[in-house]
């Protein structure tokens, strides 16, 4: 599991894990918290573009739909199949095997720091 | 709207819930896993606050017969202690809301409504019982509704101190007897320690169980007896999502939903809780009798492969490649027992035969459901 301190987020309640070109991309504890029990996960396939900000996968939840953002251009690179076959890993492990899927970004749009994070979650 | 709070919130609280806006009350929607305690009702017991719920008593000589021209049922023909599932119509045979009626006394009944119906359904009844010789009083304020649902419930009940059957045994020793003879729709009046509680035989989640009415002051002493001998017992607290999960595979209709006033009773099924039969004149008579328009849709069940599933006010269509609705979705959810996705649906009446597949739009990908007839999970009796 990630340490959530050194991950960067989205105010659409998205982490991102940046290694070199690389984004690992997830939804935080809140958001898992606040959909409750994930049923299914419908990610983007491998070498699919992405414009950041767009809608590219759902999470559902037993009681709602959670829509998955893209949090910057790239295409993808690999997707969670884990996830997709036990998406309650969504729930138990969000920062860690409950990651969603790693793009492969050209440019990193401004991203929220872990206390940028906390502080829109304490509004 | 100010949030109004259940008197057991502390308690929701400590145990750490996610709460929900239902109705404008801050009511728990889960408290750890909504799936965890969907299955804990089906396998155990589940702990449920419906404090929400509305409360409305009519009392007076002419109680009965002022509720039979208030509401769709005959509760004339009830005994004390028998409770009736009834339904509120508007004069063009609409609903207004569905209730259990409970007979209390001869001359008392009391009508559990709709949280977010509390208010209409106070006032139609005061307004619909003015002829009779009775009064009509909104006690929901004065009232907690705690509920007690799985195939342990019984024994849970046994187990917590404290309750003793009206006419029964001051201790307490017979309370085993008396609840296990104590049919389904039926109420006991009985004491927890020293409060009045009516223990009734009913509940929305498909499996046995008791809904316990008591003083909100001493709702917090009565949910910790029952946590306490329930939870060795495998009771877990368990919130609004479990509970409209459990009613969903139970078949039955939600208010808002499955049912509204541009729902006739016969459209949801419910063509037999309307007794046009056997008593006289009701509000709503003249329109059930007519029916509702030879093209009105049917409540039908749903169900389809994988784990995708249709929610309320998604579009039916006929085939995957058809544009023009022939239903809509009121309900739906992965069934957490059956683990394939179920719904609720109006099709028209051409759509509306066990075995019919249908294409539903879901976020603008068509999948394939098959109609079903409901319910979906029927508990094993044992």
């Amino acid at each position: 599991m990630a340490n959530e301190s050194e991950l960067q987020y989205t105010s659409e309640h998205e982490w991102v894990l940046v290694e070199g070109t690389t984004a690992t991309v997830g939804i935080t504890a809140y958001a898992a918290e606040k959909l409750g029990d994930v049923v299914f996960v419908d990610l983007p396939d491998v070498g699919t573009s992405l414009a950041s900000g767009s809608i590219v996968g759902e999470i559902e939840s037993t009681k709602s739909v959670g829509e998955l953002f893209a949090p910057v251009d790239g295409t993808v690179l690999e997707k969670n199949s884990a996830v997709e076959d036990t998406p309650e890993l969504v729930n138990s492990d969000p920062l860690g095997e409950g990651w969603l899927i790693k793009i492969e970004f050209t440019e990193l749009p401004p991203l929220l720091s872990f206390d940028e994070y906390t502080a829109l979650l304490g509004e | 709207m100010t949030d109004r709070h259940s008197p057991l919130n502390r308690i929701h609280v400590a145990a750490g819930a996610s709460f929900t806006d239902f109705a404008g009350w801050q009511m728990p929607v889960r408290y750890s896993s909504d799936l965890a305690e969907h299955h804990a009702v089906r396998t155990a017991a589940g702990i449920f606050d419906l404090s929400h719920m509305g409360e409305i008593f009519v009392v007076g000589p002419e109680a009965a017969d002022a509720l039979d021209y208030a509401l769709a049922g005959k509760l004339s023909a009830t005994t004390v202690g028998q409770a009736k599932y009834s339904l509120l119509l508007d004069r063009s045979g609409g609903i207004i809301d569905d209730l259990v009626v409970y007979r209390t006394g001869e001359d008392r009944f009391m009508v559990v409504a709709n949280a977010s119906n509390r208010e209409v359904v106070a006032a139609e009844l005061l307004d619909r019982t003015s002829p009779f010789e009775c009064e009509v009083f909104d006690e929901s304020d004065e009232l907690a509704l705690v509920a007690v649902q799985g195939p342990r419930s019984r024994e849970i009940l046994i187990a917590t101190d404290g309750f003793a059957i009206e006419g029964g045994h001051p201790d307490g020793r017979d309370v085993g007897e008396k609840l296990g003879e104590l049919k389904y729709y039926r109420a006991l009046s009985g004491s927890f320690r020293t409060q009045p509680v009516l223990i009734a035989r009913t509940g929305y989640t498909g499996e046995d169980g008791f809904e316990l009415y008591i003083s909100p002051d001493h709702a917090e002493e009565l949910w910790n007896a029952l946590t306490e001998a329930g939870t060795p017992l495998g009771l877990v607290p368990a919130g609004l999502a479990s509970r409209d999960t459990l009613r969903l595979e139970a078949g039955m209709p939600l208010y808002g939903h499955e049912l509204g006033t541009d729902t006739f009773p016969v459209q949801a099924s419910l063509g037999r809780v309307v007794a046009t039969a056997t008593k006289g004149d009701f509000v709503g008579r003249e329109a059930v009798e007519a029916g509702p328009a030879p093209d009105a849709r049917t409540l039908v069940g749903l169900v389809a492969d994988g784990k995708r599933a249709a929610r309320a006010d998604y579009e039916i269509f006929a085939s995957d490649d058809s544009t023009e609705a022939i239903g809509v979705v009121t309900s739906g959810a992965v069934s957490p027992t059956l683990g394939i996705p179920i719904a609720m649906a109006y099709v028209d009446a051409a759509f509306a035969a066990p075995e019919t597949v249908v294409s539903i739009d879901i976020r603008g990908k068509r999948l394939s459901y098959r109609v079903t007839s409901l319910p979906f999970y029927r508990a094993k009796k044992d």
